[in-house]
């Protein structure tokens, strides 16, 4: 095996090889649960902590099906609702949790950084379900699954991120996770939602739609916050629709079999064209939530694998 | 007559920028002509210099003694070769009244080291009255500062200048600007977008700068801007500076020390205000230092507990203790080839006293005994659980550092004696 991590931080500390491994597993898992085989064994006996200090539906269910799918005993924590509001510290929230020995915890906190700080101080394998801007691992995982199986390769591709960068988790693990695979990355937005010397990364930068889709194998659509929206960041919605929102027009400008991806949830008519979403020969949009759950199958799968061989 | 006679010593004379082998001579608290002596100090070749004098110790009291005492600073000041602290008046409650100033200076007499005090430029640091700079100058304050709440009312800062310069009081700028640097908690660029963190561009400062500059230079206030981290600052300060306004300008150690790539993974005794910067912008306040540009070190001594630091990056408290390894930091300076000792020292101890209108900072006949011996070369590598500070949190843990403090003298008075301390 060589995924050789204990926990699932971030793509960054990720080796090319390992993420195919970690792909060619998620395939693994999306084809037996296609063939209706939905009651694995991998997990057994482990128990799943879900921490969300942020609001996440879908991530959330994602992580509990794979969970269950594969024979954890899965346990949610909406910790918006508790201890946060007593005043308890990240830490101390973990230590509290670490004593009631989980396997595996996931977890999502609106602050940069803090599930590495988190994960310094528990003994279980810790998965990153989004931490500030900082990185999303799980779903730039799935993402180049999507990519993976609708392009055939991972390598060689223009993808196209759009959309507000500069508050993104999932651009900067796509970026950096495409980038490790040797694609072409080129990020379009106003320059305001653009992070600083972003360049220096390794990717190209516009503020042009139409040259930013030029030749693009993949368009991946961000969704907007509406707090930004509202003239602090652009100057109102329909500017941006008309700037930056993804319609057939625009995506003229991309390769005729290019795919389009948004990580959700979407705001229709906004960064995407409701019909454009919709479109089964474009978007991937649905494929993408499906492969979600059988990335973290396999990222909960591996972890656990380098648990048990720890223990 | 009480005299004692420091033999041998490698003397660091800030004042004539020279160094020499040889003995001085203190009688009753103060540098001497040479003469008999009852006492005999022999320092075996090692460095004796003027004392470091600290502008911007944060010392939590009033409100926050189980972060720093007056005890505990003047403590780890004596280890540190610090002979004078300058306290900031960011306190609970502010320094801005005369009575609380004075409450401050009874609880002083406890450090072993001198104690000087600022006071707020305005009510509650809030930037909106000006306080009673008269009665707090009668009262002991050596200078006036907000610190790190800027002043944003541009009015109402350049009517504190107007006012600040009738009375002859220094005031002292955090140069920033408000708005850009709001809710940034490190440099912005390459690491910081990789990181996803908020950070603020070096333009920030060098708007404040700016700003400040031209006020200083419309006011005729005797100003100080406490911290220039960035090369983005330096022309207009150089420009300042050589239209002769009364400005000078002093930045941390840590800027000179560390970047912003220090903070790797999110360490949070690496979060201090303004933000470490980048290499270029660290070497170019190094030359700014060197060159006279850049006119004091300070420590920016900032305590904070384990609490407010265990915490992810955004949230935790700014600010790092730095009494105690300032001069064992700065000596990286010296070990590196960027300055020389007479040169580190006139930042360290003579231009910050000169400021300040305080005695000190020279080894000239007459001036008071404050003092440190220091080994320049002595290796040691820093245990953060060994400080003398109630806090804990500097970025040098685990650091090997060169330059060790082997005893301080305050007026005449041995406040530090390492052999002693690990016989």
């Amino acid at each position: 095996m060589t995924f050789r991590h204990r926990h699932l931080l971030g793509i960054e500390p990720l080796h090319p090889a390992e993420i195919t491994e970690l792909l060619d597993l998620a395939q693994h898992y999306a084809e037996a649960t296609r063939r209706g085989e939905k009651h694995g064994t991998a997990l057994e006996g482990l128990t799943q902590v879900n921490m969300f200090f942020e609001n996440s539906t879908r991530t959330q269910a994602s992580f509990e099906i794979a969970g269950k799918r594969l024979g954890a005993d899965v346990m949610n924590m909406a910790m918006q609702a508790s201890s946060l509001k007593k005043g308890e510290t990240l830490i101390d929230t973990a230590l509290t949790l670490n004593a009631m020995r989980p396997d595996l915890l996931v977890v999502r906190h609106p602050h940069s950084g803090a599930v590495n700080l988190l994960a310094e101080k528990v003994n279980c394998a810790v998965l990153n379900a989004g931490d500030g801007r900082h990185e999303h691992p799980t779903q730039a995982l799935l993402d180049a699954l999507t990519i993976r199986r609708a392009k055939g390769r991972l390598h060689r591709l223009t993808v196209v991120i759009c959309g507000d960068i500069a508050h993104s988790r999932v651009a900067r693990s796509n970026l950096i996770l495409l980038g490790k695979m040797e694609n072409r990355v080129r990020l379009v937005g106003p320059p305001t939602l653009m992070p600083a010397e972003v360049a220096e990364l390794g990717v190209e930068v516009t503020d042009d739609m139409a040259e930013g889709l030029r030749d693009a194998d993949v368009v991946m659509m961000l969704r907007l916050q509406k707090e930004r929206m509202d003239g602090a960041f652009i100057p109102s919605e329909r500017e941006y629709y008309h700037r930056f929102g993804l319609d057939a027009e625009k995506l003229r400008h991309a390769r005729p079999d290019a795919i389009v991806m948004h990580p959700g949830p979407m705001n229709r008519g906004v960064e995407i064209d409701g019909t454009l979403a919709d479109d089964i020969n474009r978007s991937v949009i649905q494929e993408q939530v499906e492969m979600g759950v059988a990335v973290r199958m396999a990222a909960m799968d591996l972890l656990a694998r380098n648990l048990r061989a720890d223990a | 007559m009480d005299a004692t006679l420091f033999t041998d010593a490698r003397l660091i004379d800030p004042v004539s920028g020279t160094e020499r082998r040889g003995d001085l001579r203190v009688v009753d608290g103060r540098i001497a002509e040479p003469g008999p002596a009852a006492t005999r100090i022999d320092c075996r070749g090692r460095c004796l210099a003027p004392g470091i004098v600290d502008i911007g110790v944060k010392v939590g009291e009033p409100g926050e003694r189980h972060k720093e005492s007056f005890r505990t600073a003047g403590e780890a000041a004596a280890r540190g070769g610090v002979t004078t602290i300058i306290v900031r008046p960011d306190t609970i409650p502010v320094i801005d009244a005369p009575e609380l100033l004075e409450q401050a200076r009874g609880r002083a007499a406890e450090a072993r080291v001198r104690v000087r005090h600022m006071a707020a430029l305005t009510r509650g640091r809030a930037g909106r009255e000006m306080v009673e700079i008269g009665f707090l100058r009668d009262a002991g304050a050596v200078a006036f500062t907000d610190g790190t709440h800027v002043v944003r009312d541009t009015r109402i800062l350049s009517r504190c200048l107007t006012y600040a310069r009738s009375l002859g009081a220094l005031v002292i700028g955090h140069p920033q600007d408000p708005g850009l640097s709001a809710g940034a908690v490190i440099t912005s660029g390459k690491f910081a977008s990789l990181r996803g963190l908020p950070g603020v561009s070096p333009l920030a400062e060098r708007l404040g700068v700016e700003r400040d500059l031209a006020l200083a230079g419309a006011t005729g206030v005797a100003y100080h801007l406490d911290q220039i981290t960035c090369a983005a600052s330096l022309p207009a300060l150089r420009r300042a500076k050589a239209e002769g306004l009364d400005v000078t300008a002093g930045t941390s150690i840590h800027h000179l020390t560390l970047n912003v790539l220090d903070v790797a993974d999110y360490r949070t005794f690496f979060k201090v205000t303004p933000p470490l910067r980048e290499e270029a912008d660290r070497l170019a306040t190094v030359e700014a230092l060197a060159d006279g540009t850049i006119d004091v070190i300070s420590s920016m001594h900032t305590p904070q507990d384990e609490e407010s630091k265990r915490l992810p990056f955004e949230e935790a408290a700014p600010g790092a203790v730095g009494l105690e390894t300032l001069l064992p930091a700065a000596m990286r300076l010296v070990h590196s080839g960027h300055l020389d000792l007479p040169t580190l020292w006139r930042a360290l101890s003579l231009n910050p006293a000169r400021r300040l209108g305080l005695e000190g900072g020279t080894l000239d006949v007459g001036a008071p005994a404050d003092l440190v011996l220091f080994d320049p070369d002595a290796p040691f590598v820093l245990d953060r659980w060994k400080l003398a500070s109630k806090s804990k949190n500097t970025p040098f843990d685990g650091a090997r550092m060169e330059g060790r403090v082997i005893g301080t003298w305050v007026g005449g008075m041995r406040v530090w004696d390492r052999e002693a301390a690990h016989a």
